[in-house]
Formats: C-alpha cells, sequence, structure tokens
C-alpha cells in the first residue's frame, strides 16, 4: 500500500512553509543585529522594557492619578513624562512587524495552538498565560528579560546579566522534569 | 572623539525624531531573525530543556559571543567608546530571584516576552496567550514592587560592574574565555542533540568549523591590540564649548588653555546652591590637606582612586549631574580632569585657583585661617589652621545669599539621554 506523501504546511496566503535557518546562522544574524544596535546607539535589544512602557501608557490614560502615587510607574510616566518616548517602544514594535514579515514569507503566518501532543487547548493556552505572567514579573524585578539583560547585557560582559541568565536556565532545567509529560 | 556610538543617540531621542526610526528598523531585524531561527515555535523552545535540540542555547550564546567579539573588537580599534555603550548595572539579588522566576515562567510559558511577541504575530494563539500574560505580569509588577522597593534598588548593588572586573582579567582575555566556553558548550550541545534527539551530525555545516575560527582569531586581536589607554582615549578627544555665543569643538588640550573649564569659586558656590543639579565635588589633595579644610560636600579622592569612581559617574543623571575636581591649587585637580573626560564623563569642571582660591574669596572673615604662602611651591595649601576641621569653618559651607561676585560662566550643561531609559531592556 503507497503511503501517500505528506501534504507540504502552508501559511496564510498558500505560501508554502520554508524550513527555519541554522541555530548557528541565525545565532550568528542575530548577533549582527545587536552588535550594530550598539555600535550605532549604544543600546542592545530589548522586549519587557518597551511592553512596561505601552502599559505604563495605558494606565496614564485611564487613571494618571495612580501613576503619580506609585513609584515604580513615576518615573516612567509621571506628571508630563511620556512614557513612549524611549527607545525599547520602536524595537518592540519593530519587532512585532520583523516577526509577522519573516512569518508572511516563510509560510508561518497561520493560526494555530504549538503544544505537547497529550495536553488540551485550554491547558495549552491556561499554562501560556501563566508563564507569561510569571516571566514577566521576574523579568521586571532582574530589570530585563532574556533579550535585554541575558542577551544585551551578556554580550558586554555585565556580571549580573551572567548571573541572571544562570539562573533563568538553573530554574528551567530544574523544572523541567516535572512538565515532561506537558511537553511531550 | 570616537565615531560611535553616533552623537544624536547620545542625547535625549526627541531633539532627532529620525533615532526612532533607526530603533523601529533594529527592532524589525531583531524579530525577524528571531522568527527565522523558530523562535516564534513554543515547541522548538521547549525541546531546549529536554535536550533533543538545543536551538534555543546555540542561537543564543551564538549571538552573544558576536557581538561580544564585534564590540570589544571595535572598542580596541578605537572606533567604539565601551564607556558609552550601556552595559545593564549589576543588581545581584533581584536579579537572581527575578532569573529563577523567569526561569519557572520559560519551561511553564514555552516563551520569553521577545519570542512571545513574534509568537503572537505570526498568529500562533499560544503565543498570543503569553504575551498577554506578560503585559499582566509586567503590570502586576508595577503594583506590588513597591511592597519591597529598598531591597529592590539597593540589594547586591554594584552598577556597572563587568566580568573583567570580577576576575581581574584583561578584557581580550574575558573575551577569549567566554567565545571558548560557548564553543565547548556548542560542542556539548551536538552531542546532546545525538544521544537524546537522534541527530546525525555529518549533516551539519561544515562552515561551522570556519565560524568558530573567527571567533577565537577576532578574540585574540582584542588581546593583542589591547583596549584603548586613558592616555590614548586623551589625545584624541576633542570637546564641543560655546565660545563668544558660538559652538567650537577643540581638542582636550586647548579647552584646558583656553581656561574654558575653570570655574570661579562663586560659580561652584552657585551651581551647589542650584536644586536642580546634583553636584559632585571631587577633592584629590592629601588625606591631611583634605582633613584640614574642605568644602562642605566635597569627597576625598585621591588620583589614584579616581579610576575606581568613574563607574558611578558615568551612571550618574547626565542632565543634572556636575563633577567638580578640585586641589591646593589646579595641577592635580588638571590631571584629574583629564582622566575623567578621556573617561567619556561628561560635565566635568576645574575649580579655579583651587581651594586656595576658594579660601581666598569665601575665607576673609575667618580669623583662625592663616595665610602662609610658600613661594614657588606648587599645589600646596597656602593657608595655616588651627585645628583640623575639616568642613566645620564657615568658609567650608558659606550663604550663597551673603555673597554677590561677578564671574564668567563656564558651565554648559551636556544634556544626555539616560542610557538606560529608567527602566531597562
Amino acid at each position: 500500500m503507497a503511503v501517500a506523501p505528506e501534504k507540504p504546511r502552508k501559511g496564510l496566503f498558500g505560501i508554502r512553509e520554508k524550513p527555519y535557518i541554522h541555530p548557528y546562522l541565525g545565532g550568528a544574524l542575530l548577533g549582527l543585529v545587536l552588535f550594530v544596535a550598539f555600535l550605532l546607539t549604544r543600546n542592545g535589544l530589548g522586549a519587557s522594557g518597551g511592553l512596561n512602557r505601552l502599559i505604563a501608557a495605558g494606565e496614564d490614560l485611564v487613571a494618571p492619578g495612580h501613576i503619580d502615587r506609585t513609584p515604580y510607574l513615576l518615573k516612567l510616566a509621571g506628571g508630563s513624562l511620556n512614557p513612549l518616548d524611549d527607545w525599547s517602544v520602536p524595537v518592540v514594535l519593530g519587532a512585532i512587524v520583523g516577526g509577522f514579515v519573516s512569518g508572511l514569507i516563510n509560510g508561518r503566518l497561520r493560526p494555530e495552538i504549538n503544544k505537547g501532543p497529550r495536553v488540551s487547548n485550554g491547558l495549552r493556552l491556561f499554562m501560556a498565560f501563566a508563564g507569561g505572567a510569571i516571566m514577566a514579573y521576574g523579568a521586571r524585578m532582574a530589570r530585563g528579560c532574556t533579550s535585554g539583560q541575558a542577551l544585551s547585557g551578556g554580550a558586554v560582559l555585565s556580571a549580573g546579566s551572567w548571573a541572571l541568565m544562570m539562573c533563568i536556565f538553573v530554574s528551567a532545567y530544574a523544572l523541567a522534569y516535572f512538565l515532561r509529560k506537558f511537553w511531550n | 572623539m570616537n565615531l560611535f556610538p553616533l552623537e544624536p543617540f547620545l542625547r535625549p531621542l526627541s531633539e532627532n525624531p529620525w533615532t526612532y526610526l533607526v530603533f523601529g528598523v533594529i527592532g524589525f531585524f531583531f524579530g525577524f531573525v528571531l522568527e527565522s531561527s523558530g523562535f516564534g515555535n513554543s515547541k522548538k523552545l521547549a525541546a531546549q530543556f529536554y535536550f533533543k535540540e538545543l536551538t534555543v542555547l546555540k542561537v543564543m550564546f551564538g549571538a552573544i559571543v558576536t557581538a561580544m567579539v564585534l564590540i570589544f573588537f571595535s572598542s580596541a580599534i578605537g572606533i567604539l567608546d565601551f564607556n558609552l555603550v550601556y552595559v545593564p548595572e549589576t543588581h545581584l539579588w533581584p536579579g537572581i530571584l527575578g532569573g529563577l522566576i523567569m526561569g519557572v515562567g520559560f519551561i511553564i510559558g514555552g516563551f520569553c516576552p521577545g519570542t512571545s511577541l513574534v509568537s503572537a504575530a505570526t498568529l500562533k494563539i499560544d503565543g498570543i496567550f503569553f504575551a498577554l500574560g506578560v503585559l499582566f505580569g509586567i503590570w502586576s509588577f508595577g503594583e506590588t514592587v513597591d511592597w519591597y522597593w529598598t531591597w529592590w534598588n539597593t540589594s547586591g548593588y554594584y552598577g556597572r560592574l563587568t566580568l573583567m572586573d570580577v576576575f581581574h582579567l584583561p578584557t581580550g582575555v574575558m573575551v577569549l574565555l567566554v567565545v571558548l566556553m560557548a564553543l565547548f558548550m556548542f560542542w556539548g550541545a551536538e552531542q546532546l542533540e545525538r544521544i537524546f534527539g537522534k541527530r546525525d551530525l555529518k549533516k551539519e555545516p561544515k562552515q561551522r568549523i570556519f565560524g568558530a575560527a573567527a571567533l577565537i582569531v577576532i578574540a585574540l586581536a582584542v588581546i593583542v591590540l589591547g583596549e584603548p589607554t586613558t592616555a590614548e582615549k586623551y589625545a584624541r578627544l576633542t570637546l564641543t564649548r560655546t565660545v563668544d555665543g558660538e559652538k567650537v569643538t577643540l581638542p582636550a588640550e586647548e579647552v584646558l588653555v583656553h581656561r574654558l573649564v575653570q570655574i570661579h569659586p562663586a560659580e561652584l558656590l552657585d551651581t551647589l546652591a542650584d536644586p536642580r543639579l546634583s553636584t559632585i565635588m571631587l577633592d584629590v589633595r592629601s588625606e591631611a590637606d583634605y582633613n584640614l579644610f574642605h568644602i562642605r560636600g566635597a569627597r576625598w579622592t585621591p588620583l589614584d582612586q579616581l579610576p575606581d569612581v568613574v563607574p558611578s559617574l558615568l551612571a550618574a543623571d547626565a542632565n543634572r549631574t556636575i563633577v567638580v575636581v578640585m586641589s591646593n591649587d589646579e595641577a592635580a585637580a588638571t590631571d584629574a580632569w583629564r582622566l575623567l573626560v578621556a573617561e567619556s564623563v561628561p560635565n566635568v569642571y576645574i575649580l579655579e585657583g583651587g581651594i586656595n582660591n576658594w579660601i581666598a574669596v569665601f575665607g576673609q572673615g575667618e580669623a583662625d585661617i592663616l595665610p602662609t604662602p610658600v613661594p614657588g611651591a606648587a599645589d600646596r595649601l597656602d593657608y595655616s589652621f588651627p585645628a583640623a576641621l575639616g568642613d566645620r569653618y564657615e568658609a567650608a559651607d558659606p550663604n550663597p545669599h551673603e555673597w554677590e561676585i561677578e564671574y564668567t560662566p563656564r558651565i554648559e550643561l551636556e544634556r544626555r539621554r539616560g542610557p538606560s531609559g529608567g527602566g531597562c531592556g
């Protein structure tokens, strides 16, 4: 009996899915982007900082008085400060567009849920939300996430960034065993 | 002046709106490369933690070492001023606890904030939910950090601290060690993929060997070239000052000769009294002279300890911080000025005529302070004091409202943007 050839997966607009680039090539290209960022602008890359400012801007619209009573938010958006006037905001917006374009031209732009084979969609989405909340809380406590601290701070050899990077891997590996059924 | 970072990026961005666009383009390529490497797919990210596919490690450390060797090579050949590059400050304990929390979120959710954005942008529903969780987590942090505000701001705070400082190694050696560590990790990752992921290593591209060799060669070049010394940085330094209403750019030594950074004692007094400014006074004299008399608020910082305070001066808010160096006359203070400006500290000035001149101006009413000039002696205290009262003389803290002295103002506040933007990356 002949096995039907697997249908090639497609993204929106019928674009055929292409494989991901080799990890070393991806690393070199990402390193190049990071280098150019530091060279031109003195800043590296970041994600959570820019998102933080978008949230502060939202809060400033809804409850400006609350901002002016909260020391942390005061630094971002207190008084007449514009929380969006910062390098991290265009970087975040650019990253969203860049990810979208890469997904589109490589046929990976389509609604789907990536998960382990044994879990329901509902559980996966709940865990995604919870993981996002936990990760972001830790990222703000550490003053930067994997992009702003591990990647950017790592490249300029910041001692704190390297300590933090090790901690991310240590706790993720420590917990991975208990979640093996969730992902495999 | 070093070519990079580009001058407009050191000033507030709103002065040059096109700079936002540059950041947007950088972000675009950031997102593009993340997605192209598979970081929009949570299964690929989670596989890292089950040793089947170590893409995350390869991309991340590949990016770190690539950027690192290029950054320090650019610094070694003198086109990039590393003092101006933003090095995330070390807050050790909040970083460690935050990192541990992040690892939990990573394995539960399958993303980190940056990768969830590209995942959401390619319509992965789990990525969208993770990104929503991120927004909720960030909001929660802003609402709760007040409960442990002091701990978060002060615990394990070391300021701008690099691995070179921690291990007392030359920059090039540290760079080479990190490259070798990364290459060892790549080798280990490939072995794990062979064992757990059943991957055939023969199919891996041969070019990766050349990449590894290139990293080692550049790291060796950084060792051979060495980081530029303070004297080399000073030799190519130019400063922009306003002379007769016109901006002129001069070599640093000319700025000294034209006396554009020597401020009159009365200007220092007015600056100290200005609540919008934070004035850091560094007294570089001997400890004995400092104990006899110093201006109230001045920090005793002898020349050999000066390099240690540079990182904290670089981290200070340049939009309101003025640094004033002082010695008995001007000789030692001028050496201090040369060192600080060569290390890219902004807004540094010299107290004109030093402490001797300060006392000549503000010490007239002090019966106890007697002039005892020694002709021909350089940088020596020209007064005698009945006791080592330090800053408890009236002349150590004159009342600015009692003195009306005409002077030519020299201080021009050089506006700079906070490198971290009040939060962080």
